[in-house]
């Protein structure tokens, strides 16, 4: 069957020529990039106008390194040899995952799943919990699964976690995932299972493609550009992504994923409540005012230090807050003796006569050990710490699930899942050939809903576990992950690229020193050659739909930073949202959502009359002028995309129309 | 095959010695012996490990879970007799640290 975009394998010597020149561009353009962006700050900068210059030069800086990372993934974006065969006998789970899809989608996929010719098994993920879809599956005889009990009241980490539960009661080699709507062909397990021969690959991913989009791609759901050049040179780095779905991934690496995300969750809680106790301890201390008391409390401090101190020496947990614990109950028992022999000598001072409270014989000892059981001990702070310390966690009991081979810290899960793979010596691949078909939101409301959680759950990533730091990783590896964090930042650029020429045009106020010779001399041809790198990149593959939306839909971007920054270091919820596959169509225009883009096409318009009207009546700098009409139209032919966007009904009426 | 022996010990401990590979087929096997074990009110576990030839990740994942299952249930898990692939296993994934191995009875305590 022949699909869009599908590789058509060339011949190694076609495709090495066809690098080679890529790189050629890539080199250029960097260097005229380069040429360009310094003369901007060392020469170039109105510093009288800092206000709006600084601004300009930074966003200008942010695309030349945007480009720098592009052009490092293009340099070895290239074509895979075909797979070794797939082998025998491999056990697969099929996945397939829904939420809240309706039953006949989710049925033709279970459908289409089972006919896949590799022998595997269909397990419907159904997070919904839906009667009808449990007895349907049952009809198919394929495979349900759904959360249990042990998930009530504890976070579900939606569809992360939906894969965690079904990876405990499934067992495959072998998981092929699939969305709701992603319909595979048969071949597919065929044609990526043989990459597994070499042990250490963890992840085989291929592209997704949506059958529900006119040619015009009105809302700009395909991603040729992704799902081609830029995964190829990503996996050419040995960093080719998981996108959540159409991607087999092996069970053990998962697993070990899991195993290590426990035992780290466990020290860190272990470490935590230590210290915790340890501060507990320390502030008592402080203000307690009698010497024994001060006495015990700093011994006790000192206690927990060396249990802190063996377990980073990677002393077991268990023994070294074992060790602690046995410390704690002795100084207890000390302090609580020494309490009681002050008590005994107070009342001996006062001559009270024959008193029940001493520390001699049996009675005595009876008092100690109830005394210094945790409830009536005098000094309440070790009370504190010994509840503390018996309290040691390690059933991660605020999890539903011990192990979270899928990582929940973002809500695009195949991100931060592939890069710890990565980070832990995994190795992924990219097949770029399209054997599974889904479904694209068909309004511009989902649309946008979507872009905002894979921006979310990017900037989530890139803040709580940034590639650039984390440890295992390769330079390469870094990069190509941090090179799609830096993408979605854009949204700030954009708003400096459309504020700058409304205020010379407007106002007259110049970013730049002179529009003369110096500047075209420099950027014009910095210009071409990267519109030029561009095109060879893509390869002719319709790409201009993506330039547009990702300069049209800014305030997304903005949104998914500011609301992704609040969410980590402010812990405010995301209020995340499943993209729907169904129903997403528009029925009105929805300018609700494209406010901010309606007023930044009013403010350029406004701009370009105001600039000609100044260059007619004020006789303005001509030059200057002209550069900053020809980007104000840029920006706005950009913008236009979302006036198709509003205007579409759906596939399916779009053509029925024709 | 994998086999599961459940030997009931005290009336809240139970020995579950398991032969075999413990690998991603036999793990959510043990799953529910575990839940099994502890819904009939055995909430301390001693995991006999000695008749296991390997363990994968998956079986090292089902025995963490079964810890968590016996500590949700106010008890606890301990595993005895690994042999020696499965100490590596456990050794490598820095599971020793927080499940440590016995040599034998793990609740003589």
């Amino acid at each position: 069957m022949s699909l869009p975009y599908s590789s058509t394998y060339t011949s190694d010597a076609v495709e090495n020529k066809r690098l080679w020149v890529l790189r050629l561009w890539v080199t250029l353009a960097v260097v005229l990039g380069l040429n360009y962006v310094v003369w901007r700050w060392l020469a170039s900068v109105n510093w009288s106008a800092w206000w709006i210059s600084v601004p300009l030069v930074l966003a200008e800086t942010y695309s030349i390194i945007d480009l720098g990372l592009f052009g490092m993934t293009m340099w070895r974006a290239r074509q895979r040899s075909a797979p070794p065969e797939a082998p025998v006998g491999a056990t697969v789970d099929v996945f397939i995952t829904t939420y809240n899809e309706p039953v006949d989608l989710v049925l033709n996929t279970a459908a289409a799943a089972q006919r896949i010719n590799y022998p595997h098994r269909t397990w419907i993920l159904d997070d919904g919990d839906r009667v009808e879809l449990r007895d349907a599956a049952a009809r198919l005889d394929v495979g349900y699964v759904t959360r249990g009990h042990e998930w009530a009241g504890k976070p579900r980490h939606a569809k992360a976690g939906n894969l965690n539960n079904a990876l405990m009661q499934t067992m495959g080699e072998y998981i092929l995932i699939l969305d709701a709507d992603m319909v595979p062909e048969p071949q597919i397990l065929d044609l990526t299972l043989g990459y597994f021969s070499d042990d250490k690959v963890a992840l085989v991913q291929t592209p997704q493609y949506f059958n529900n989009v006119p040619r015009s791609d009105p809302l700009g759901s395909q991603a040729p550009l992704f799902y081609g050049p830029i995964q190829q040179g990503k996996d050419g780095w040995g960093a080719a992504f998981f996108c959540g779905s159409n991607a087999v991934l092996r069970r053990e690496a998962l697993m070990e994923l899991g195993i290590l995300g426990y035992v780290t969750a466990t020290e860190k809680a272990v470490l935590g409540r230590l210290k915790e106790a340890r501060g507990i301890v320390r502030r008592a201390a402080r203000k307690a005012t009698d010497e024994t008391t001060r006495t015990t409390l700093s011994e006790t401090s000192r206690a927990i230090s060396e249990a802190l101190a063996q377990i980073g020496n990677g002393e077991p947990i268990g023994e070294a807050t074992y060790v602690l614990q046995s410390r704690l109950n002795l100084l207890s028992h000390d302090a609580v003796t020494q309490d009681l022999a002050q008590i005994a000598a107070d009342l001996d001072s006062l001559d009270v006569g024959d008193h029940d409270i001493g520390i001699n014989g049996a009675y005595g000892d009876e008092m100690v050990a109830r005394l210094s059981c945790a409830q009536l001990s005098p000094v309440n702070e070790l009370v504190a710490v010994q509840s503390t310390v018996r309290a040691i966690d390690v059933g991660r009991s605020d999890e539903a699930q011990a192990l979270l081979p899928m990582a929940t810290i973002s809500v695009t899960e195949d991100m931060a899942t592939a890069m710890r793979l990565h980070a832990n010596g995994w190795k992924s691949v990219y097949h770029n050939e399209i054997m599974v078909e889904g479904l694209a939101p068909e309004g511009l409301d989902a649309a946008l809903t979507q872009r905002l959680r894979w921006a979310q759950g990017t900037v989530q990533v890139m803040l709580k576990e940034n590639p650039l730091f984390l440890r295992g990783l390769s330079l390469p590896q870094r990069l190509m992950y941090f090179s799609t964090m830096w993408s979605y930042l854009s949204g700030f650029a954009t708003v400096v690229y459309m504020v700058a020429p409304i205020l010379f045009l407007t106002a007259g106020v110049l970013p730049v020193n002179s529009y003369a010779a110096p500047f075209f001399l420099r950027f014009l041809p910095f210009m071409v050659v990267n519109q030029i790198l561009f095109i060879v990149a893509s390869r002719g593959l319709p790409t201009w739909r993506g330039q547009q939306y990702t300069l049209a839909i800014f305030p997304v971007w903005i949104k998914a930073c500011v609301s992704a920054t609040a969410n980590v270091f402010g812990g405010v919820p995301l209020n995340f949202a499943v993209t729907p596959k169904s129903g997403t169509r528009a029925d009105s225009l929805q300018l609700g959502k494209v406010t901010w883009q309606i007023v930044a096409a009013i403010a350029l318009i406004a701009a370009v009359i105001a600039g000609i009207v100044r260059l007619v009546v004020l006789h303005s700098e001509p030059i200057g002028t002209m550069v900053n009409v020809g980007w104000v139209l840029y920006d706005l032919v950009a913008l236009s995309v979302l006036v198709g966007a509003v205007r579409y009904r759906g596939f399916a009426i779009e053509r029925g129309s024709k | 095959m994998t086999s599961f022996h459940v030997d009931d010990v005290r009336i809240d401990l139970a020995i579950i010695r398991v032969v075999g590979r413990l690998n991603m087929v036999a793990a959510p096997e043990l799953r529910d012996v575990v839940a099994q074990a502890v819904k009939s009110g055995k909430s301390h576990l001693v995991v006999d490990l000695a008749g296991v030839e390997f363990m994968d990740s998956s079986g090292l994942g089902a025995l963490i879970g079964a810890l968590k299952t016996t500590r949700q249930a106010g008890g606890d898990l301990r595993i005895a007799a690994p042999g020696e692939q499965v100490a590596m296993v456990l050794q490598l994934s820095n599971v020793d640290r927080i499940l440590k191995p016995y040599e034998d009875a793990a609740f003589r305590d």
